[in-house]
């Protein structure tokens, strides 16, 4: 099976995500709440990529993602690839990218942050890009990776 | 430069002009006495947690200035034990108020409580994060007693893991080229993101757990109280309570214009023998708080611009 042939073939309209890092395939259905889809939902996991090793592709028909949804994903798949397609064919190509500010995406993994105490939104500021560390607007502390939580 | 309404929540919020803006009103309000500045203004000073100077020093520069104060000095007497948001709090607060002090225990309160608010928050302290108005006093003591805030060498001892203060300290310091001697044991060295973040920034430091081999080197040292409420263990507490106990044995072993701070409360860092040394400004230091939050109230309040 070739990346080509499981990337584009089988939705007529909806979104491809591609280049997902193995262990995160289920992390981004989670994110996506897709029990209740009603459309096709292909997923393929630890394909080889020459890329990133192992990846998962997740194919959704009629469904685009939101801001929000993309956000979360670049977090836990910073290398992933949003194919937005239309009568079978790629009509966009988008590289997730992590924005400089994260609103109500994660949770801040200090128990003694405000956040954490009192039903508020939060915030986070991504001080580096790769690989990941974010510091909480409130309490200032800064998280890295294995301590990112989505809400 | 307009301080009009604007929130002292954290040091990192503040750039190298703006603190020596704050440094420069704090001299101002040290000379001359304004009896009259503030007056009709209301300060609330909310403490959740207890405290001593800080409250204090709050409440005498708002009279100081001929304003008046409101509040609470421990979280048990309010709404909050029958449930109360802080968020709610502090918008009724703010209606009763021209200013807000806030200390809690909870890290970010002071940022959650300056989004509720529309009038200006000072934060007092939130939980181990922040305590920007300490660290003012302390640039502030710093520049007065030395007459200069750049190229200093500056020994931090004690408890430099979970000591909010010296955590801000260093980030207000490390816009004047200072060299760091971090001096505490292994367990309660600073914190690696403050080294990762010295580092990006050029900035020299030496991590040394014996005082006696950089003693001699250091212009300020900023001693600090080994936290007992920090340690889950009292056995690791009573590890590192008195490893650091300065006293006259150290007096061969600095410069003479060495100047030794402390932010207060000490337990047996720093021996009594020393408080009448030309070394020892710590009593200083509390004092010259007011200075800083009476300079902090005006501009906050618009009244100096």
């Amino acid at each position: 099976m070739t990346n080509k042939e499981v990337s584009v073939s089988a939705i007529k309209e909806g979104t491809v995500i591609d280049h997902i890092p193995s262990k995160s395939t289920f992390k981004v259905l989670e994110i996506l709440k897709l029990e209740e889809h009603r459309e096709i939902i292909s997923i393929a996991t630890n394909l080889d990529s020459k890329k990133i090793g192992k990846k998962g592709i997740i194919k959704v028909g009629g469904r685009s993602l939101t801001k929000e949804e993309v956000d979360k994903i670049a977090l836990i798949a910073p290398n992933a690839t949003v194919n937005i397609i239309k009568d079978y064919e790629v009509k966009k190509k988008l590289r997730v990218a992590v924005p400089d500010e994260l609103e109500n995406i994660i949770k801040c993994s200090n128990p003694n942050c405000i956040t954490n105490n009192e039903k508020t939104d939060t915030k986070f500021y991504v001080v580096k890009g790769f690989p990941i560390k974010v510091k909480c607007h409130y309490c200032e502390r800064v998280m890295e990776k294995e301590d990112i939580k989505l809400v | 430069m307009n301080f009009k309404n604007r929130d002292i929540i954290s040091i990192h919020d503040f750039s190298k002009q703006e603190l020596l803006f704050i440094i420069k009103v704090s001299k101002l309000m040290e000379k001359k006495p304004k009896p009259d500045l503030l007056k009709n203004r209301i300060l609330a000073t909310l403490f959740f947690e207890p405290s001593t100077r800080t409250r204090l020093s709050f409440t005498s520069a708002m009279e100081q200035l001929g304003g008046k104060v409101i509040g609470f000095a421990s979280g048990g007497v309010t709404s909050l034990k029958k449930g109360e948001t802080l968020w709610d709090t502090i918008k009724m607060v703010e209606n009763y108020s021209d200013v807000i002090a806030i200390r809690h225990p909870l890290e970010g309160s002071a940022r959650l409580a300056a989004e509720a608010s529309s009038k200006p928050v000072l934060n007092a302290g939130d939980g181990s994060n922040q305590h920007p108005t300490q660290t003012m006093l302390d640039i502030y003591t710093i520049q007065k007693v030395k007459g200069k805030l750049e190229n200093l060498h500056i020994g931090l001892l004690g408890d430099l893991k979970y000591g909010r203060t010296v955590h801000s300290l260093v980030t207000a310091l490390s816009h004047f080229n200072p060299t760091f001697y971090f001096i505490a044991p292994e367990a309660l060295q600073m914190p690696q993101s403050y080294l990762d973040e010295l580092n990006e920034k050029k900035i020299k430091f030496f991590i040394e757990p014996n005082l006696m081999k950089v003693s001699n080197k250091l212009d300020i040292l900023y001693a600090t109280r080994i936290q007992k409420e920090r340690f889950p263990d009292p056995v690791e507490y009573e590890k590192y309570r008195g490893v650091y106990r300065l006293d006259a044995a150290l007096l061969p072993h600095i410069k003479k214009d060495l100047k030794i701070m402390h932010p207060l409360p000490r337990i047996d860092e720093i021996d009594k023998s020393l408080d009448k040394t030309e070394h020892a400004v710590y009593f200083e230091q509390a004092a010259n708080g007011i200075h800083v939050r009476k300079a902090l109230l005006a501009l906050v309040l618009g009244k100096i611009r």
